[in-house]
């Protein structure tokens, strides 16, 4: 703001203010539906899941190994070259102790959201969850193995990985 | 980089920034494209084309927002276009508009931004969640503060930065915005009581975030010329750099944000700046997080990666200090209506470079400054090299 403006604009508003009708409001909740075609890439990607495996793409001219894949290389921009099937290991590159929710709920204990760099792979990963240990212990560089839901359970999606625990400690 | 026409900030004007405005975006936009129109004694029949900034149309419920806000944004019946790249929006408006006048077709350029975030029930974060990939993210719940929380936490691995020299940017901004008669959240608050706030996704709590608002911000731009007869100290914007990084935001290594940095370069060279260190006296970067503050700073060139956290700690980024960094408030101070923030700091150059900015002002002989916005998935760096 300018010494040279003595006055601006703009009214606050309280949160009782609208509960109690101080302004004139109109409500409105929208209702939207959507169905995701999956594309070729995260098509294959979510039915190897099903199969218990986790799939990258690699491209031989730059020779990055990516996940999740896509079926062309943003950096060199061709088509990539071959499906990769990677192991279910992997190391933490980076992670959150969370204690809030998708919609903000708050929880006392907190999920662990986590960059996960699969083996194998060489940028660095993607986004899951860590389980089975405590809190205080996860560490940047920590081993960890997928926690596959059984192949009945599974429907072809990112969540058949109930979580990444880890491993060799 | 060949422009045809050195352009100027001859104008500039702000709503107060709040929770929740009585006011429409519409509304908000007029009045604070009227006062800087007022602050340059221009008509809006002087104005050639104007250029909006507004990020989500989800968070207003109302879909093609440029359109919407047309009339408030002064550009009835004018070349009109809006911009949007999600955070880094607000530094990006300026870019738009100096392009329709470097390019030489136009002489005056009016750019607002405007963001009404609080229509958005219960809290306007729920409008983020869609940004996360619908196929691969989704389905595991994440919540907007994930990916900050993950950033953060690489930046201060990678670097072993203790969370108490990341605090002073929260403290100092907050206190800076004490002297911002627009702010929001003006607080004097200790380093303490950050670390002591809520632990909403560690290691981010509640005081290292900046607040949801509305609010608006309005600059107008005029060619050399024209400038030259509106006013005796014109603003010049000598540099500009926009960059986006991959979407493929866990495939980064999150410490750095090298985008930042690539626009920094491209705006820097434009501006004959070879030595950001030395010939930088003060900077606006993008603070929607304390983190962030530091993290562009380092993007930004001011010092090495890794340093910021330490400059902060040390006072040299205080209003006083060797280099004033958010001397406004920033948006954890002053407020965080999305593109109107980043304008804010487009403001807030203006204002130090002509020295109005009262309190506020940073001491010493102010030349050269920089702005600089974020946004998007994470992953565009929007900067502005401005000088007296």
């Amino acid at each position: 703001m300018s010494v040279k403006i003595k006055e601006y604009a703009g009214t606050p508003l309280r949160e009782e203010d609208l509960k109690q009708g101080k302004v004139l409001l109109v409500d409105y909740w929208p209702k939207a539906n959507y169905i995701w075609s999956a594309g070729t890439a995260i098509g294959r990607y979510l039915a190897e899941l099903k199969n218990g495996r986790i799939v990258g793409r690699q491209c031989n001219k730059c020779g990055r190994i990516v996940v999740p894949p896509r079926m062309f290389c943003e950096s060199c921009f061709r088509p990539n070259d071959r499906w990769v099937i990677l192991k279910d290991t992997g190391v933490i590159n980076t992670f959150s102790l969370s204690h809030i929710t998708a919609d903000a709920t708050r929880i006392k204990e907190p999920l662990i959201p986590a960059v996960i760099q699969i083996d194998g792979t060489t940028d660095a990963g993607i986004l899951h969850l860590v389980g089975e240990t405590d809190p205080e212990d996860v560490r940047f560089g920590m081993k960890v193995q997928a926690l596959w839901k059984p192949p009945k359970e599974r429907t072809g999606s990112i969540t058949d990985i109930k979580y990444f625990r880890p491993i060799g400690r | 980089m060949i422009t045809k026409k050195r352009v100027a900030v001859v104008g500039a004007g702000m709503t107060k920034f709040m929770r929740r405005a009585q006011e429409t975006g519409k509304e908000l936009a007029y009045e604070a494209a009227r006062m800087a129109l007022d602050s340059c004694g221009l008509g809006i029949e002087d104005i050639e084309c104007v250029t909006m900034g507004s990020a989500p149309d989800a968070f207003d419920g109302v879909h093609m927002k440029g359109e919407y806000l047309i009339d408030g944004a002064g550009a009835w019946r004018k070349p009109y276009m809006r911009n949007y790249v999600g955070g880094g929006t607000g530094v990006f408006a300026p870019i738009h508009g100096w392009q329709h006048i470097a390019s030489g077709l136009f002489d005056t350029c009016l750019v607002v931004c405007e963001e009404k975030m609080s229509s958005c029930r219960p809290h306007p974060q729920a409008a983020f969640l869609t940004i996360f990939d619908n196929l691969t993210e989704r389905p595991l719940g994440p919540n907007l503060v994930w990916i900050f929380a993950l950033e953060m936490h690489r930046y201060m691995h990678v670097h072993k930065i203790p969370k108490e020299k990341i605090a002073v940017v929260s403290v100092k901004n907050k206190r800076n915005a004490m002297d911002h008669p627009c702010a929001q959240l003006a607080q004097k608050i200790t380093v303490d009581d950050v670390l002591n706030s809520e632990i909403l996704a560690w290691p981010v709590q509640r005081l290292d975030i900046s607040p949801t608002s509305d609010g608006a911000a309005a600059i107008v731009l005029a060619s050399e010329d024209v400038a030259r007869k509106i006013t005796d100290s014109p603003v010049w914007i000598d540099g500009v750099g926009w960059n986006l990084d991959t979407a493929y935001w866990t495939n980064r290594d999150l410490y750095y944000p090298q985008y930042v940095e690539n626009a920094a370069r491209m705006a820097y060279e434009m501006a004959g700046i070879k030595n950001p260190r030395e010939e930088i006296d003060f900077a606006e970067p993008y603070d929607p997080f304390d983190y962030k503050e530091l993290h562009h700073m380092e993007g930004l060139m001011l010092c090495k990666k890794g340093e910021a956290p330490n400059l902060a700690w040390e006072g040299v980024t205080q209003r006083d200090g060797k280099l004033p960094i958010c001397p406004s408030g920033g948006l954890l101070g002053v407020g965080n209506p999305i593109a109107a923030a980043g304008l804010m700091k487009i403001c807030e150059l203006f204002w130090q470079l002509r020295r109005e900015a009262g309190k506020r002002q940073v001491p010493g002989d102010p030349r050269t400054a920089v702005a600089q916005a974020w946004g998007d998935l994470m992953q565009v760096g929007t900067v502005v090299v401005m000088r007296a």
